[in-house]
């Protein structure tokens, strides 16, 4: 098995460790915090490994069916993310006025004071 | 055929193109029917019964030139649309026009038209809603029968077969506010839905052996039919027979369908409906004929179900009943002709049974509108001074059935009873023991009301009097067609070429007859045999007359046999307790059992787990984000892991 230190490219699998590390982090942060702008972030997080996901797959897919050793070509999901990244921020932003509302309604924010919506 | 647009050229054109308006036949009476039925609450009396009675009249108008027409020769199948049109399946809305269907249009139109004139009267105390409702069924019973016996193949045969059934059904309830008359409509309906079970699994066999169900088609195609499939279809077409036509073991509706008007019972339950059975068989008579274990069968029926019925008869007090054991009877002497192939000799029979037992009937319905209701002829008696015009009109009539020459029973029961001794004697001597009782009673029929002292109250003596003119006028008519309907079927030994009627339908019966051993009985025979049974009748008669002229209400009760012939045998019990109880119990069952705890459990049960288990889930939705999302994420992985290693 070749090292890292002998090749000018990364293994997939490291991609994939970085990815499911950046992810699972993010679920843990969802699942525990209860810090809206915290779980926010980590949902972001959980986003973005998925991106980075679909880039580093993109990438392999196209060098193997090319046949290329080493590739710099440029692959179609490196587009695609860059409009996924759009509208995630454009999504952020809707995100945001949402947890602004909340604060200025419970001076907190605090996911937990949510339950006041029953009823 | 087509219709042409050419202009009728006065009587005789328009006898030519007759047959392009026979379809007005069957429409009239159904335009009558709409005017009555849907404006009834406008429509004065005198409005409902001409436009009844109109209707009916054109139609028999039409039917004349259209019997005057075939009798020329003129005899086709007129097309008018595809019925039903799948596949190979080719149903056409047709009308046959031929011999045996112009004789039953006039039939039905003729005595049709009677019998709706006498009811304006006989109906006069109704309210003028249900005048008219009268008269709209009355005139969709006529439409259904015509559409009965024009029909071009069986399955518009079995469009006017239920209609008439529906129309007997409003009619015998047609006073529903009586409990019991409900249930004998109930009745009617339910045993005539047994035959029409058979009659439409025959149509279905048919068309499934031949995919057609037209007559011509089915006649031509007969050979390729295998015998088991034959009698099969015939036996099942008899089924549906035995329901209308009231044969055993079908025949308790009609003794109870007396509960209807009595120009009802005269039309529907004497004249025509009740025949239709015999003019299905008539009709297919091609398949009877190939078919000779249904042949006997249909003629031991017949033949038991007019002895039986005629028992049942001797013993019975309500006029009408009297007459409707005496119909059952009649109707089995028409079985026993078409069991044994005088299918001429049953389509005669119709024919004057027709004419002398609507007599009859209008006979009785004119002496319970003078006896203001009363039926029990035990409160009769001595009439004949009261109502000449209906005594002499009946007592034609009781000759007729009787079978004394030369009134029209004589000539057609005769040609049933000489075929029947052709066939085998045993027959011909069971036949003549019904013709013989069949004089009895209806001389104790008459001798009980007519003759003798009025055995009634003082206040339905006082209210005697002969009917109106509307009542008395289709007696009369009835009553000269009753002495001389015979004359067109003399029998070969009397006059050679008298018999008009075989000549007529020999046509239609050509295929049978081609087909069929012939057995030809020689004159010293026939003058023998109806020297024997015209005497005996004529003994039952003077003896019935000389009896019950003299009858004096007594209150000793029936014994032994002559209890079991007044209860009827105990027939309808018998049906009770082997049927209609056990299904009772049955339905009871699954309505109390079955239902409440079954089904109705099961589906409260659903209703009652889904209401319980949603008030528990219900608790789940906290409001807790945190909560959400851990479920979000368990059910996500829970897919993962169905989705990677299951």
């Amino acid at each position: 098995m070749r090292g890292l230190g002998r090749q000018n490219y990364m293994e997939i699998k490291w991609y994939i460790g970085l990815a499911v590390a950046l992810f699972c982090t993010g679920i843990v942060g969802v699942l525990t915090r209860r810090n809206s702008i915290i779980i926010f972030m980590c949902i972001e997080l959980m986003l973005n490994a998925v991106n980075l996901l679909l880039v580093a797959f993109s990438k392999m897919h196209a060098a193997t069916a090319l046949g290329l050793s080493n590739p710099n070509i440029v692959s179609d999901a490196q587009i695609f993310v860059f409009f996924i990244m759009v509208v995630a921020a454009a999504e952020v932003s809707v995100g945001l006025a949402i947890i602004v509302m909340l604060y200025r309604n419970t001076r907190s924010v605090d996911v937990n004071f949510l339950n006041r919506l029953k009823n | 055929m087509r219709f042409r647009a050419k202009a009728p050229l006065g009587v005789w054109g328009l006898m030519n193109n007759i047959l392009q308006l026979v379809w007005l036949i069957p429409v009239l009476p159904l335009l009558g029917f709409l005017i009555n039925g849907l404006g009834r609450k406008q429509v004065s009396k005198t409005m409902a019964g001409v436009i009844g009675s109109g209707t009916v009249f054109l139609s028999f108008l039409i039917s004349v030139f259209v019997f005057f027409s075939v009798k020329s020769g003129n005899s086709q199948v007129v097309h008018y649309f595809h019925f039903i049109n799948i596949n190979a399946l080719n149903i056409g809305f047709d009308f046959q026009i031929d011999q045996l269907s112009s004789i039953f249009l006039l039939i039905i139109t003729g005595v049709g038209l009677l019998i709706h004139v006498y009811s304006t009267a006989y109906m006069h105390d109704e309210e003028p809603k249900d005048f008219a409702k009268y008269f709209a069924y009355l005139n969709l019973f006529v439409f259904s029968m015509l559409l009965l016996v024009m029909g071009g193949n069986f399955v518009i045969m079995f469009i006017g077969w239920e209609g008439v059934g529906l129309c007997s059904y409003l009619l015998i309830g047609f006073w529903f506010k009586n409990t019991n008359y409900n249930i004998a409509a109930k009745k009617a309906f339910v045993m005539n839905r047994i035959g029409d079970l058979g009659f439409l699994l025959a149509v279905f066999w048919l068309i499934a052996k031949l995919g057609t169900a037209d007559y011509h088609s089915v006649f031509a195609n007969v050979a390729s039919l295998s015998t088991s499939d034959i009698t099969g279809i015939t036996l099942l077409l008899f089924v549906g027979a035995m329901g209308k036509s009231a044969q055993i073991p079908l025949y308790t509706w009609l003794p109870d369908a007396m509960a209807g008007p009595t120009p009802v019972s005269a039309l529907i339950h004497a004249a025509t409906m009740v025949t239709a059975g015999i003019y299905m068989i008539a009709r297919s008579n091609v398949l009877y004929t190939m078919a000779p274990l249904t042949q006997s069968i249909v003629a031991v029926v017949g033949l038991s179900t007019a002895i039986l019925a005629a028992t049942i008869a001797l013993k019975q007090n309500d006029i009408k009943k009297v007459l409707a054991y005496s119909t059952v009877s009649q109707l089995g002497y028409m079985f026993l002709a078409l069991g044994v192939g005088a299918y001429t000799g049953a389509v005669f029979h119709v024919m004057t049974h027709a004419f002398f037992k609507a007599l009859l009937f209008l006979g009785a319905g004119s002496v319970i509108h003078a006896m203001s209701g009363e039926q029990d002829i035990r409160n009769m008696g001595g009439l004949k001074k009261y109502m000449s015009i209906t005594h002499i009109t009946f007592l034609l009539a009781c000759l007729a059935i009787a079978g004394m020459p030369p009134f029209s029973g004589f000539f057609s029961k005769d040609e049933i009873l000489a075929a029947a001794f052709a066939k085998n004697p045993l027959l011909w001597a069971v036949g003549v023991g019904g013709a013989l009782m069949t004089a009895f009673y209806m001389f104790r029929l008459y001798a009980m009301t007519f003759l003798g002292k009025f055995r009634g109250t003082h206040e339905q003596e006082h209210h005697l009097h002969e009917s109106p003119k509307a009542i008395t006028i289709p007696l009369i008519i009835l009553a000269i067609l009753s002495v001389v309907g015979g004359l067109i079927g003399i029998p070969e030994i009397f006059m050679h070429g008298g018999h008009q009627l075989e000549a007529f339908l020999a046509p239609v019966f050509a295929q049978s007859n081609a087909i069929a051993v012939k057995h030809h009985l020689s004159h010293s025979t026939e003058y023998l045999l109806m020297g024997i049974s015209v005497s005996l009748a004529l003994i039952a008669l003077v003896y019935a007359w000389r009896k019950f002229s003299k009858y004096q209400k007594t209150d000793t009760e029936e014994t032994g046999l002559g209890k079991l012939m007044e209860n009827k045998w105990y027939v309808d019990e018998l049906y009770d307790a082997i049927i209609v109880k056990p299904v009772q119990t049955i339905a009871n069952y699954f309505s109390s059992i079955v239902e409440k705890k079954g089904i109705d459990g099961f589906v409260n049960g659903i209703g009652k787990a889904v209401n319980y288990s949603s008030r528990h889930i219900r608790l789940i939705q906290s409001g807790q984000v945190g909560t959400y999302v851990l479920l979000m994420v368990l059910g996500i992985l829970i897919l993962f892991i169905i989705q990677l290693f299951l």
